[in-house]
């Protein structure tokens, strides 16, 4: 009874927040805002992957691709027709549809996508799991390069806008809730244990193959849904936009805020996006700074701002320990 | 029937550019069972290096275009990523496995360069900044903080990520991140040997590329330190015992391997004198698969993998697809790493339960 | 037929035979030992047998089951559970944690009862909860059940992960040299705990130890291996005066 009646404030909250925001801090600081919630969902996803099931992946950015594409092509080539069939409906109306039509078949696909990088990649370990996982989002990307009906190289424009505050924070809770809620059940345990020990987690009956491919499916489909609250909002696409440095930047933002933290997730991306964006005008200097400080941070804390984990070899820990 | 010939000789000479760059991430590879994602950039480094050697008043002045200046510039610009390269070692990978004091008084010290010349484009600035960073960095270690000790491949990754983006936007910030065009330092003359028809340019980066192999050969099978490096890809613990200052051999790789990229650099700047910050991006990543191709550790791996990448893709521009060209790279790296992770001429590893 | 049967099994890696032709048959209830000198192919047998290797030829069946081809986590579903020679606690979690993880195996929370978080999950949470704090309290580590595994002192630890293995409700526990590392009073504990188990549990158990005294304090029958094969069966007594075993620990080249 509680939850849903906080889930209903919630939901009251973020809409009025999208009916004054623009007003209050400008178009520009709510585009940002709308960055931060993207990045959110995007470093809390991978969290899932890297941070609690310690299976390290860099190609975030291909599922991320994929749903933007995804939800973008259903409603620019469906969308026409989808509006004849529903013309009884206000346009707030039909847009939501559209935009929730999106998202569920930019889920589906990136969770697909998931898949089918996931179970072959999964066998690798450590680095070599990192480096094909790399491997995957830049053969994805230059896939959809290559794809006319998804504007090439000329890129995807004309994208219905869609998305806006309201519905990015929506999904912003609903992926810190369901992720939450994961680690907090045995699922949760189980990956935790594969990530700590996975020999003594498949002699305690935890199948890891099963449970590595759907933590990497689920975060891929919440890297899918991200990708299409982009693509409405942005109402253009490049393939440019989901280069390996996007991956490179969601790291950044997890291992900054804390592998194994969704607290930390948050916050990294939070950090990265806003102080990106604030320091617009040092050009490359702000990257040279995050660089320099993902460097630093492996160095001297690498737990980050909030983790629990490390993606060290556990016997030094322990001796650390003692 | 010269097309394919054409072809082969520029798949060969593409592939000689990969060679030189796999070699270094071989060689690193089988000391620290690293991989040294920053690699590709110090390519970037020495190719830049070269242009401004080449475009130095000293240079320009006094030996112009000619076979000595190329030399010069050459040695110059593969001495000057060596240093780099070390640094690198130093600072960024040696932390975690070995005491290294001023690694923080480094890093904040060039952020504080940074500042400086963000601030003010001039030498004062930068080195104010400088010295800044360098004085807060070795009173907050003198204070206590230290690196944490880690030795774990992934740890390493991550961080050599993070070197890699320092490389090249550090670059974008330092050279500007506009093009430019690296001088013509040997005329180029056009061969026609029947009916073939090759640059001169082209022959001497082959030529090149042959020289250098054959010397890091040398170096790795009749040296001592050769003797030493293969040794501590072995066993680095045993390497110790035996009373190798395995810190030195470390060190003495990375010099090497960079000096080869940076070589590799300037060789392709000659064929492509279009050069940028992010120029060594794609190149890296592909000279890494190329690597692994080879089998990571293996340096003859590293030959015949970059030989093999580059004729893969001259062919498949040439003939198929050219817009597929950078996948191909992807698509050989997955599928070695899902078939034969330990490559060509690799050896399988397991985990003892 | 026994609770779990060996039956030929062969394994060789490369060119090195580890088992050879291996016979091993566990009645229910048994306390069962597996001793030899080292390198004579025990671990390699525990890991036969709990699917962690496959076996080159043979057979082996867990309740009548054949179990040789199945994935270590489905072996371990089936009823088979075991600790580690060296302790494979899992470092990030708390005591009870690690027997969470164990005692869910037998759970069915799906996955959209995990994210909605249903009622059905946190009464199975709950349960969960109760049965690992009550587990601990038999194992006198409940005082502790907060604090990180890593924590506890060495021969805490080995009592935790012999916890956890319980924790999954096992017909099959394999215990790994248990008593490494532990002083006399510790292994005279272990011996009790062992037994205890045994009786309490309803399991079968096969160990493998170098502590002779734990070995045959325990152990209702041995059997000797060396250069992976059996070279004695018998009780403790009869294999304490079996010459060849004498002579495989002590003598020859």
């Amino acid at each position: 009874m509680k939850r849903w009646a906080f889930g209903l404030v919630a939901l009251a909250v973020l809409a009025g927040l999208e009916a004054s925001l623009r007003g209050l801090i400008g178009a520009y600081n709510y585009q940002v805002l709308i960055l931060v919630g993207i990045n959110i969902i995007l470093a809390v996803s991978l969290n899932l992957i890297n941070g609690f099931t310690g299976q390290f992946s860099i190609g975030h950015a291909g599922f991320y691709a994929v749903g933007a594409y995804t939800s973008a092509s259903l409603v620019y080539y469906g969308g026409p027709g989808f509006r004849a069939l529903t013309s009884f409906l206000p346009n707030m109306a039909q847009n939501a549809v559209l935009l929730l039509l999106g998202l569920l078949a930019a889920a589906i696909v990136a969770a697909i996508a998931g898949l089918a990088v996931g179970i072959p990649s999964l066998r690798l370990r450590g680095d070599y799991l990192a480096i094909v996982t790399l491997g995957f989002g830049e053969i994805i990307r230059v896939l959809i390069l290559n794809i006319n009906a998804l504007g090439g190289s000329r890129g995807f424009s004309g994208i219905p806008q869609l998305s806006n505050f309201f519905w990015v924070y929506f999904f912003v809770l609903i992926t810190i809730a369901a992720v939450h809620n994961l680690v907090n059940s045995s699922y949760g345990r189980a990956l935790i244990s594969i990530r700590d020990d996975e020999i003594a987690a498949e002699a305690m009956g935890v199948d890891t193959t099963r449970l590595k491919v759907m933590s990497f499916v689920i975060s891929s489909m919440f890297a899918g849904i991200a990708g299409g609250l982009f693509g409405h909002f942005t109402m253009y696409l490049h393939p440019n936009s989901f280069l390996f440095t996007t991956s490179f930047n969601l790291i950044i933002m997890i291992v900054v805020g804390g592998l194994g933290s969704i607290e930390g997730s948050i916050l990294g991306a939070v950090l990265v996006t806003v102080t990106l964006e604030a320091f617009r005008g040092f050009g490359a200097f702000r990257l040279v700074n995050f660089s320099v400080l993902l460097v630093l941070i492996m160095l001297y804390r690498p737990q980050g701002l909030m983790g629990s984990w490390t993606p060290f070899k556990m016997k030094q820990r322990a001796a650390a320990a003692k | 029937m010269d097309t394919f010939l054409q072809q082969l000789i520029n798949g060969i000479s593409q592939g000689s550019a990969y060679a030189l760059i796999a070699l270094g991430y071989t060689m690193v590879y089988g000391v620290l069972r690293l991989i040294n994602f920053a690699h590709g950039d110090v390519y970037m480094f020495g190719a830049f290096m070269g242009y401004y050697l080449a475009n130095s008043h000293w240079i320009r002045s006094n030996l112009g275009t000619s076979a000595a200046s190329a030399v010069l510039i050459m040695v110059g610009a593969m001495a000057l990523s060596a240093v780099l390269g070390i640094l690198i070692e130093k600072f960024a990978y040696r932390p975690g496995r070995s005491v290294t004091r001023f690694t923080l008084a480094f890093w904040l010290g060039i952020l504080g360069a940074g500042a400086g010349q963000l601030a003010g484009a001039t030498f004062a600035s930068v080195a104010a900044g400088a010295s800044v960073g360098i004085l807060v960095g070795i009173i907050v270690e003198q204070a206590g903080l230290r690196p944490v000790k880690q030795n774990s491949r992934l740890a390493l990754l991550i961080i050599a990520i993070g070197v890699s983006l320092f490389l090249e936007n550090g670059g974008q910030q330092v050279f500007g991140a506009d093009p430019k065009f690296f001088p013509e330092i040997i005329p180029t003359h056009a061969l026609n040997a029947g009916p073939i028809h090759i640059d001169s340019q082209k022959l001497i980066v082959l030529g090149m590329s042959i020289v250098l192999m054959l010397l890091l050969n040398v170096i790795v099978n009749y040296t001592k330190t050769g003797k030493a490096m293969r040794a501590v890809s072995f066993n680095l613990d045993a390497a110790k015992l035996m009373g190798i200052n395995t810190d030195r051999i470390i060190a003495f790789t990375f010099a090497l391997g960079s000096a080869l990229a940076a070589a590799g650099g300037i060789l392709v700047s000659l064929l492509y004198p279009r050069i940028d910050p992010l120029m060594g991006v794609m190149p890296g990543l592909k000279a890494f698969v190329a690597a692994v191709l080879g089998g990571i550790g293996n340096i003859t791996g590293a030959m015949v993998g970059g030989l093999i990448l580059g004729m893969a893709e001259v062919m498949a521009v040439g003939y198929g697809q050219s817009t597929y060209r950078d996948a191909i790279a992807f698509i050989i790296l997955v599928l070695i790493l899902l078939l034969k992770p330990s490559g060509i001429m690799g050896k399988g590893m397991n985990e003892k339960v | 037929m026994g609770i779990l049967d060996v039956r030929n099994c062969t394994k060789t890696f490369g060119g090195l035979v580890a088992v050879n032709d291996l016979n091993l048959s566990l009645n229910p209830g048994e306390l069962y030992g597996l001793i030899g000198p080292n390198g004579a192919g025990k671990t390699t047998i525990f890991n036969l047998i709990t699917g962690v290797y496959t076996p080159d030829d043979g057979l082996i069946e867990l309740d009548g089951k054949p179990i040789q081809r199945l994935k270590p986590s489905t072996i371990a579903r089936l009823g088979m559970s075991r600790t580690f020679q060296n302790i494979r606690l899992f470092q990030t979690m708390t005591v009870l944690e690690n027997v969470k993880l164990a005692r869910q195996m037998h759970m069915k929370q799906s996955l959209f009862d995990a994210v909605i978080r249903t009622h059905h999950l946190k009464e199975e949470e709950d349960e969960i909860e109760h049965d690992s704090l009550d587990l601990l309290k038999i194992f006198n580590l409940d005082k502790r059940a907060y604090e990180l595994a890593l924590s506890l002192p060495y021969g805490s630890q080995r009592r935790l992960e012999i916890a956890r293995a319980l924790a999954t409700h096992p017909k099959v526990l394999l215990l790994d040299e248990p008593a490494a590392g532990m002083n006399p009073q510790e292994a005279i504990e272990l011996m009790h705990l062992i037994k205890r188990s045994r009786d309490e549990f309803h399991i079968t158990v096969l160990l493998v130890e170098h502590n002779m005294k734990v070995v045959m304090g325990v152990c209702e029958k041995i059997q000797v291996i060396d250069y992976g094969e059996t070279i004695a069966v018998g009780t403790p007594k009869e294999i304490q005066d079996n010459p060849k075993v004498v002579e495989a620990y002590l003598g020859g080249a």
